[in-house]
């Protein structure tokens, strides 16, 4: 594929281009770097929604449900369904399109699974420069559905406009739900396989943990679906939609994405200066020698750190 | 090459038995690679559309079924409508001796019967992707 004409092409919704602008992206690719400085004055048109939750309480299908549903009011969708990468050889099996394969063929739809190549929180580096593609290719709303998570992996929320949280019925008891992390960044609830015993008491903890809450002008509101069944899932669309108006007429959208902006610049800035610094200590295999002098207690981290710094500010 | 390795691992066909597919997910996935499963009873067309957006090296399709004269060229010609010219194509799952020269004719770049070793499948990529 030429690279002269993707940029026009991914304006002009190909898929084609706009996958191969994902990949070339997350693997650091300066031209696609140079087409997103180019073209980033056009992003912020989609809507990003970040959806979450502990590994199979059906993130994947209430995707798939909440595309479908936003297909019907002829919306355009992009999906980032991000998996583990393992940490031990570098591979993913990436499993999303499972639960998705109606919406394969739809051409309005675009689904993209990432592995998360070593970022933990739950996402991928790379996510960030996958929503700008799809924003550019037109997309209305972009989903992005994190890796399961567990009790921290909270980095959605530093790429999403509103965060949906996905539990399900007795997953442990109520101090589950006090605990930090989690809770404190959902947007919506969605207590998915509600049909399961218990659904009605998760739904009574999360809201006893919301009464607990400062008193702000917004409460995230708590849906019983099946998204298994296709039930609840307007209802749930609606509370999405809510939180979205309120954001717009509240002026706080524009907070939140300069927030979320503010911590992608800090992450860019981090990750260049970790390469710059690393690539440094590599040289002459000073960080190895560093590694064994402490081993051998003959040195501590702390000097150890200090000496790999020194190394950059000389110049 | 510095970046994984993209597998696109389907199931085109009805025959409800991924336990050789699942192997082959896990070994590539061992071997460094990404692997997008899509699970079962795939038409060509989902596959191909999967591969698209899921912009991959290779497609690698398993069938037990006996469709496999039918649906692997299928797939191979509907990427090449799409104008992808960059994908490696492998087939697998029970395909009798005599079917494999037609197949490979087609464009499939190769067929793995039960037996290979995931060793095999693994060297075969590496040696033959396409876009480096």
């Amino acid at each position: 594929m030429l690279d002269l004409d993707i940029e026009k092409r991914l304006l002009e919704s190909d898929k084609r281009a706009c996958a191969r602008l994902i990949s070339m992206l997350e693997n650091n690719d300066e031209k696609a770097i140079d087409i997103i400085k180019h073209l980033f004055y056009k992003t912020g048109n989609a809507y990003v929604i970040g959806i979450t939750g502990s590994p199979g309480s059906g993130k994947s299908t209430l995707t798939d449900r909440l595309t479908k549903a936003l297909r019907k009011q002829d919306k355009k969708v992009g999906i980032i369904a991000v998996d583990p990468t393992s940490p031990f050889s570098g591979g993913a099996i990436l499993g999303d399109r499972i639960r998705m394969n109606d919406l394969a063929l739809d051409k309005d739809v675009f689904i993209r699974s990432m592995g998360t190549r070593g970022f933990l929180g739950g996402i991928s580096k790379a996510t960030w420069g996958a929503v700008k593609v799809l924003d550019l290719y037109g997309c209305d709303y972009i989903f992005i559905e994190t890796v399961g998570v567990g009790q921290s992996e909270i980095d959605i929320v530093k790429m999403a406009d509103t965060v949906l949280m996905v539990m399900i019925p007795n997953m442990g008891d109520d101090i589950q739900a006090i605990k930090a992390g989690i809770m404190e960044i959902a947007d919506v609830f969605a207590i998915n396989k509600s049909d399961l015993d218990g659904a009605d008491k998760t739904q009574v903890e999360i809201e006893m943990n919301l009464d607990l809450n400062e008193k702000e002008d917004y409460r995230p509101p708590v849906v019983q679906v099946s998204a298994l069944k296709n039930d609840s899932i307007d209802l749930l669309l609606e509370k999405l939609e809510l939180h979205k108006k309120f954001l717009i007429d509240t002026d706080k959208l524009h907070e939140i994405r300069r927030r979320n902006l503010r911590v992608e610049i800090v992450q860019l800035v981090e990750e260049e200066l970790l390469k710059i610094i690393m690539d440094r200590a590599n040289e002459d295999d000073i960080l190895d020698e560093l590694s064994e002098r402490v081993a051998r207690r003959e040195e501590d981290p702390y000097s150890a750190k200090e000496k790999i710094i020194s190394l950059i500010k000389k110049d | 090459m510095d970046r994984p390795i993209r597998v696109l691992v389907a199931k085109p066909g009805l025959d409800g038995h991924d336990r050789g597919a699942k192997v082959i997910a896990r070994s590539l996935r061992d071997a460094g690679m990404e692997v997008i499963y899509t699970g079962l009873r795939q038409t060509p067309e989902q596959i191909v559309a999967a591969s698209i957006q899921e912009d991959v090296d290779v497609v690698a399709m398993s069938i037990l079924s006996g469709a496999h004269n039918h649906l692997f060229p299928k797939v191979v010609r509907l990427l090449k409508e799409e104008g992808v010219d960059d994908v490696l194509i492998l087939g697998g799952g029970v395909i009798p001796e005599e079917d494999i020269p037609g197949l490979l004719e087609a464009g499939i770049k190769a067929i793995f019967t039960p037996g290979t070793p995931t060793t095999e499948v693994i060297e075969f990529i590496k040696a033959n992707i396409i876009r480096k």
